[in-house]
């Protein structure tokens, strides 16, 4: 709320430096955004009068005015707005002036006449379009005649450009401070001071008429209507507002609009009690209810705008007819304009929840309806209507009727809070007396019992956020300052602070693959539809949101390596080459028929281009799947399951090159797969040739492990047999390995396979492997014999299983 | 020439010639020819036995004398003539040391994953656990058990996206909280515990805001934990993240799940409290929110608020991020661009 420091001085007197008291509010009630002073910045803008205005020779829209501006002689001045006329009080800059964003302004030449400054817009001077009056928006200011400017003069103080303005953001529980009154409560419990209101009572009355014969009101919805008053001026004349409440109405960020309205809106600042104001001539029964319309009812509010309403709106009706949304907007129907005669008021309080899901659901956030989401004093709805019924009287130049109706009485109920001080001391970790807390708790003018030492604190109604002993403490710590708080740590029993074995692996897994040249990457859980169900491991339903912002973001994940994929399109985008990638996070899997899918942390990678960065000494090697698999092998390796992995070729994955995917299998199951993305894939993701990884770690953390255990290091030697094949492509790495095992029963400790080679002088369809075999006794040197015999068994068995030839 | 000047003689000539000599062949070849079967020492030594028995020791004692000064002196001429040698050879083997080394490349953890651990690490100092929870939530946990009912304005504060009425994507990780609480057996001791997280809120991706970012959620229950204990706490993790230079504030602020409610600032990182464009001159930098535990969120969680109380705290590890290095546009953390991640080296 934008709070005028001039109006505090309203209610106490106040030696404080608006900046300073700016940071004590801050401090200590509600977040400051800013402290401006509209007229910082300005120079020389002074108050004109306009002597003469004729119409410029050489133009059709500009005038040369001669402007009187407290000197001896007037100045001339060109001008080209549409409303100046003679006789006018203006906003003049003169030579040498600064208006609006520092813009410098100077003597000039206009069309061959001498302009000596220029007569300026509100908006030309700083002022927010939003809060000058409609008929000002396309033209020059004119100050009213109850202004009492006079020529010469700066126009700041008589525009409260002069006020320091301290713009609060409250929090959604201080309703209380979305009023003057609310914040003048607050400022004279941090300083200490007593604050007087003034509250005008209604006394411009005329006893003739009986306010229950011009008007009925019916609450047809009673569990909504927490408060309903309605009061009736009659013999009203329109017209716009006295100059000081325009001011102060624009200073607060609000358009004066016409006495009546500027009326409720000053009240509504005042008190924080918005009010609304209608036409009773428009109105045709004459018999207000306040409940609900069918669904899809048309109503045009006062902005004009047609609203389909729905059947849960809480609405004000004048016999079967919609006049208003309650709490949120009136309509255009009713609305007071120049020729209303008669104004009726109401005052009143709506239940929260209606008015938020109204104002929600219609995107319609007034200043009203921000206050009754947040609640309203109930203390001051009488007041409220009596105040704003006697200046509208005053201003309207028109009489109240004498009595106001009461459709639902206002019940402001202050509330009893008891605690003690070992509480209050307990919580806070302070080591306040008594005194302390009773001074503090009587400067927020809240009414305090003491016995030995328990408080009985009664709130005020104003105070509606204040229930329970934690919110006295909020109370009593906030004024008594955070700053003064001592700094401790918790004590009592110790606690043992350590990562559960799933972290700690999940920080292993993601060092190796960091020490493996991969960078951790973080892209989001929300994606497209599409690239949601890519790569999938498992099948699943998807999971969308409901309302989604963009289609980009509007599903959860089923995989990790489509957003890593997106990662590697933005590099290669950027001419980065060499991309390489991991991540470690979570993907979305749901079975039809739930709501709410399960989470299962994957792990990913995705690596193109080369892992070596370009060096001199030689050519960088191209990444390929060995050297992912190498890296994947690695991190398996690490963690040391109970069971082995196996690599099996796999043409399962849609979006995987078929000849170069294998599903990895931890024992019988497959815990995530490898390999090349299919170039078409690759070709849509707009992404050079890329290898990717995807594991299920929530499987790879729960798979048993070894316990591991020292094994001897033996002391005999080992003995190695190499051997060279020739055999069918087509024959797997690990048939032949298999092979070589059956028949190697005793002492063949590992197989190496060291060459492959397929091209030149090695016939079509056929490939060279060669393997080196280790042989060890641990518990005796081997002989040449034993070796021979095994290796022979090993050749023998292989000779078997496959059409080969030894070279 | 008697047998003393012969061995004299040959002394003479044999140092100078060993003394003159420049290759190791050849001082081989010496070696060979003065000292070997047929050189001149065992030649002059034959005469040994044609002079008088008595005068034979001295002779020898000359003979040996001879042959270990010509012995010492091939064997220093040759470590001389090695070590001239080695010289020439490394000479030749010089390489330009200011090329750069093979190499070895190394990714980095994502700047996030830092200040995630970091802050994981300091926690873990201290007793407390690392809990993770779900990111698709209830309604109940992510909202009402926070004491946030269904329609309080509170909950305009974070825009939710949901999935059904009651299933939304978590807000905040402060719904770890809850569960945590529920599931607590307090009588074997306190809750301490911390929550790092992805969350999600319905926000237009721009600089300044992101859908998604992280947090880290903060909990500690236990029957005497004060207002000071989470001042103390927030000093420790600022000090921390950021530097002993740093200080921290608290202002009275409102989160429907704590009270009293505070914010935290710290001292601006561009200015260092003096006022600056980045802190609006106040000098200071919001960065987190804070508070007592609510008696109803105790409650709801089942905790008995009479006997039980404590705090909660929750920060942005991607503002911090922001905040640290001076990141401007925080899509730079979901965009991953590798120069991007590769700039945060991990320190210490
Ligand atoms: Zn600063």
């Amino acid at each position: 709320m934008k709070v005028s420091y001039k109006w505090l001085k309203e209610y106490f007197d106040l030696d404080v430096e608006p900046k300073v008291l700016a940071e004590k509010i801050e401090r200590t009630a509600v977040e400051v955004d800013q402290v401006t002073r509209a007229e910082d910045g300005l120079k020389k803008i002074i108050v004109g009068y306009t002597l003469d205005v004729r119409p410029h020779p050489n133009s059709d829209h500009l005038n040369i005015c001669q402007v009187e501006v407290g000197e001896d002689e007037p100045i001339q001045i060109v001008c080209g707005a549409p409303n100046v006329a003679k006789g006018q009080y203006v906003i003049v800059a003169l030579h040498g002036a600064r208006i609006k964003d520092n813009v410098k302004i100077k003597r000039s030449k206009m069309r061959g006449e001498q302009s000596n400054g220029m007569i300026c817009a509100l908006q030309e001077i700083g002022f927010d379009e939003k809060v000058v009056p409609k008929v000002y928006v396309n033209g020059i200011y004119v100050f009213p005649e109850d202004s009492g400017v006079k020529p010469g003069e700066p126009v700041y103080s008589y525009l409260g450009m002069d006020d320091d303005v301290i713009d609060t953001s409250v929090t959604p529980n201080r309703g209380d401070l979305f009023s003057m009154d609310g914040n003048a409560y607050e400022i004279g419990a941090i300083y200490d001071k007593k604050l007087t209101l003034n509250h005008r009572q209604l006394k411009t009355v005329d006893e003739t008429d009986n306010i229950d014969d011009l008007l009925k009101v019916k609450i047809d919805a009673p569990d909504d209507v927490l408060a309903y008053q309605m009061g009736i001026v009659k013999n009203v004349t329109i017209a716009p507002s006295p100059f000081w409440l325009q001011v102060r109405l624009m200073t607060a960020g609000v358009r004066p609009i016409n006495n009546v309205v500027d009326i409720t809106n000053y009240i509504m600042l005042k008190y924080g009690q918005p009010l609304h104001a209608f036409d009773y001539d428009k109105l045709s029964a004459k018999e207000i209810h306040v409940g609900y319309s069918p669904d899809q009812t048309k109503f045009v509010t006062l902005d004009g705008e047609e609203r389909s309403l729905k059947a849960t709106d809480l609405m004000i009706k004048d016999g079967d007819k919609n006049i208003a949304m309650a709490g949120v907007m009136g309509g255009l129907d009713t609305e007071i304009d120049d020729h209303t005669h008669t104004v009726v008021i109401e005052s009143a309080i709506f239940d929260p929840i209606k008015v938020r899901k109204t104002a929600r659901y219609h995107v319609l956030h007034s200043e009203a309806s921000m206050r009754f989401e947040r609640g309203i004093n109930p203390a001051t709805v009488t007041e409220a209507l009596h105040e704003a019924l006697e200046l509208a009287a005053q201003f309207g130049d028109g009489k109240a009727v004498k009595d106001q109706i009461t459709a639902v009485k206002p019940n402001p109920q202050a509330v009893e809070v008891t605690l003690d001080l070992t509480r209050i001391n307990h919580v806070l970790g302070t080591q306040l007396s008594v005194d302390e807390v009773t001074k503090i708790l009587e400067r927020l003018q809240f009414t305090v019992q003491v016995t030995d030492e328990t408080f009985v604190v009664t709130v005020p109604a104003r105070r509606w956020d204040i229930h329970i002993p934690a919110d006295i403490l909020e109370e009593i710590a906030r004024i008594y300052g955070y700053d003064n708080l001592p700094s401790t740590l918790p004590t009592g029993s110790t606690t043992i602070g350590r990562l559960t074995t799933s972290q700690q692996v999940i920080r292993g897994v993601r060092s190796i693959l960091q020490g493996s040249g991969l960078n951790q990457a973080m892209s989001y859980g929300l994606t497209t539809a599409q690239k949601a169900k890519l790569f999938m491991m498992q099948s699943s339903e998807e999971t969308k949101l409901d309302f989604p912002m963009s289609l980009d973001h509007a599903v959860l994940r089923m995989n990790l390596i489509s957003g890593l994929l997106d990662d590697v399109a933005y590099n290669v985008a950027r001419k980065e080459a060499n991309v390489a990638l991991y991540e470690q996070g979570r993907v979305f899997y749901r079975t039809d028929g739930t709501d709410r899918p399960t989470e299962v942390e994957h792990l990913a990678g995705a690596i193109t281009g080369s892992l070596e960065t370009k060096n001199w000494y030689g050519k960088e090697a191209p990444v390929d799947f060995y050297q992912l698999k190498g890296i994947v092998d690695l991190l398996l390796h690490d963690l040391n399951f109970e069971e082995s992995i196996s690599y099996v070729a796999s043409k399962e994955y849609p979006e995987m090159h078929p000849g170069r995917t294998a599903d990895i299998y931890l024992g019988d199951k497959v815990i995530g797969f490898m390999g090349q993305v299919h170039p078409q894939v690759a070709k849509q993701f707009k992404i050079p040739e890329t290898y990717v990884f995807e594991l299920d770690l929530q499987a790879i953390l729960d798979a048993p492990k070894k316990i591991q255990h020292y094994d001897p290091i033996s002391k005999y030697p080992a003995i190695t047999r190499d051997v060279a094949l020739l055999i069918d492509q087509k024959v797997s790495n690990t048939e032949i390995v298999a092979a070589l095992q059956a028949a190697s029963n005793r002492h063949l400790e590992k197989i190496q396979l060291f060459d492959v080679y397929a091209g030149k002088h090695i016939p079509e369809g056929k490939k060279s492997v060669a393997y080196t075999l280790t042989y060890r006794d641990k518990h005796n040197t081997l002989t040449e014999e034993e070796v021979n015999k095994e290796f022979e068994q090993a050749i023998e068995s292989l000779k078997k299983a496959f059409k080969v030839e030894i070279r | 020439m008697g047998l003393h000047e012969q061995l004299e003689e040959l002394k003479t000539k044999s140092l100078k010639e060993i003394s003159r000599t420049d290759g190791l062949k050849n001082l081989e070849d010496i070696r060979v020819n003065v000292l070997g079967k047929k050189g001149p020492l065992t030649e002059i030594l034959r005469g040994m036995r044609d002079i008088p028995k008595e005068e034979r020791p001295k002779v020898g004692e000359l003979s040996n004398h001879v042959r270990d000064n010509i012995v010492t002196a091939i064997d220093e001429k040759k470590a001389e003539l090695e070590k001239a040698h080695i010289a020439k050879k490394l000479e030749s083997e010089t390489i330009d040391v200011t090329l750069p080394g093979k190499p070895v490349t190394q990714g980095q953890p994502h700047v996030i994953q830092q200040i995630i651990d970091n802050i994981e690490d300091l926690f873990l100092g201290m007793g407390y656990q690392v809990i993770q929870g779900p990111e698709v939530e209830t309604d109940k946990y992510n909202f009402e058990m926070l004491n946030l009912p269904k329609d309080h304005p509170a909950r305009d504060m974070q825009d939710t996206f949901y999935i059904t009425d009651e299933i939304l994507m978590r807000s905040q990780t402060s719904p770890v909280q809850a569960r945590t609480m529920e599931k607590h057996d307090f009588s074997k001791g306190p809750l301490k515990m911390i929550s790092p997280g992805v969350v999600y809120r319905r926000d237009t991706d721009d600089a300044t805001h992101s859908h998604q970012f992280h947090q880290v959620e903060g909990l500690v229950i236990d029957k005497n934990i004060t207002m000071t204990d989470l001042k103390g706490t927030l000093e420790v993790l600022a000090k921390e993240l950021f530097g002993d230079r740093f200080e921290v504030r608290l202002r009275p602020s409102y989160f429907p799940f704590t009270e009293p409610s505070v914010e935290a600032d710290v001292t601006c990182f561009n200015c260092m409290g003096k006022g600056c464009s980045v802190c609006k001159q106040t000098g200071w930098i919001e960065v987190l929110g804070a508070g007592m535990v609510h008696p109803n969120v105790l409650r709801m969680a089942g905790v008995d608020s009479k006997v039980y109380g404590g705090f909660a705290f929750g920060l942005g590890p991607d503002r911090f991020a922001m905040l640290r290095y001076g990141v401007d546009d925080i899509r730079n953390f979901y965009q991953n661009d590798v120069r991007f991640l590769t700039q945060f080296s991990k320190k210490g």
